[in-house]
């Protein structure tokens, strides 16, 4: 009985380390994704001022993997992240969409990829914010991988640095790549 | 003497009646616009009711109901949307469900993955019960094994502490 009694609390302790060294070094404000392995949802948005070409569902289910970037230009994480988006578009040799979420006015978009390089396959505005949601975008910048059936494979959110460009995402999309 | 403290009636007495009304009045503050209001009252209230159990997404320790959040404004206006449509509140809450997962639920659901988050409660019931159980059978364990007679100095300072002292 007393045996137990001293172990106790040292297996307490251990099982509580082993479930905060688990945790370290993840953000616990970054929320799991209820769309991983779903089809993206159905949307069709329309282009930026003066550009003919928005976005739909149909872009995402061509046999190909993609990619979709939620943006705004009131956002200021996306303005660090925007140098690796454009390496993405160079290097993954995938389309990359871009989801223009929630401007105030559709025209700050546009002065946002004119003044930073547009990098995106095609661009729609998401000015409702609806197709946002039925995204499950709760913080932007998020990116989406989908994959050649229009599923989503995989989800970042809030902005991608050197590190996660190089050892997160481009992996993720050459092993679908390969199918 | 100087008195520092001396209770003035009628002050205290309007004091005591500004804390009560505050008390009494008090209303948490909702975010919740005029203009997204629905017009019938009974799908107003389901709306609120629902909201108050959706998480928002960005502040995430407040419901949508509560929160001033961009976001939690988009909720709350589809979460009437639904309504409107003629969705049942589950119906609602399973929509928003689908798209951000059982984490925008402030009551988690039960299910494989909370069971343990459940059961906590009565396993630490159990535990507790356990303690003390085993705290009373220990007494009681003691309890037989009469303790030591007091010594002879003991027995001394006892009658001392006792004796009635002579003043």
């Amino acid at each position: 009985m007393r045996f137990w009694i001293a172990v106790i609390p040292l297996v307490l302790f251990a099982a509580l380390a082993g479930i905060f060294l688990t945790n370290i070094g993840k953000d616990q404000s970054v929320i799991p994704s209820a769309l991983i392995g779903k089809p993206a949802p159905e949307f069709s948005l329309p282009p930026l001022p003066g550009r003919d070409k928005g976005i739909s569902r149909a872009d995402l289910t061509q046999g190909h993997v993609s990619v979709v970037n939620v943006f705004a230009s009131w956002c200021v994480p996306c303005r660090a992240e925007h140098p690796m988006i454009k390496r993405l578009a160079a290097e993954a040799g995938v389309p990359v969409y871009g989801l223009n979420y929630k401007e105030k006015d559709p025209q700050d978009g546009v002065n946002w990829l004119d003044e930073l390089g547009d990098p995106y396959t095609a661009v729609g505005m998401d000015i409702s914010g609806r197709t946002g949601i039925d995204f499950g975008v709760y913080g932007v910048p998020e990116t989406f991988i989908i994959d050649g059936d229009g599923k989503i494979a995989y989800k970042q959110v809030g902005p991608i640095d050197a590190e996660t460009l190089e050892n997160v995402l481009l992996p993720k999309i050459r092993e679908l790549k390969k199918g | 003497m100087m008195r520092f403290f001396r209770p003035n009636r009628p002050i205290w007495l309007a004091m005591l009646a500004v804390v009560l009304t505050l008390t009494f009045y008090a209303r948490p503050a909702f975010a919740v616009n005029p203009d997204e209001m629905l017009s019938d009252p009974v799908l107003e209230g389901r709306a609120r009711e629902i909201s108050q159990e959706l998480r928002c997404l960005v502040c995430q320790n407040q419901s949508i109901d509560d929160s001033d959040a961009d976001l939690a404004h988009d909720l709350r206006v589809l979460v009437r949307e639904r309504l409107l449509a003629g969705d049942s509140n589950q119906q609602a809450i399973d929509y928003i469900v689908a798209r951000y997962g059982d984490y925008v639920l402030l009551n988690p659901p039960l299910k494989p993955d909370t069971y343990i988050l459940w059961a906590s409660p009565f396993i630490l019931l159990i535990l507790a019960a356990l303690a003390v159980v085993g705290f009373y059978r220990r007494k009681k364990r003691d309890g037989r094994i009469a303790p030591a007679n007091l010594t002879d100095q003991e027995r001394k300072r006892l009658d001392e502490i006792l004796s009635p002292s002579g003043d």
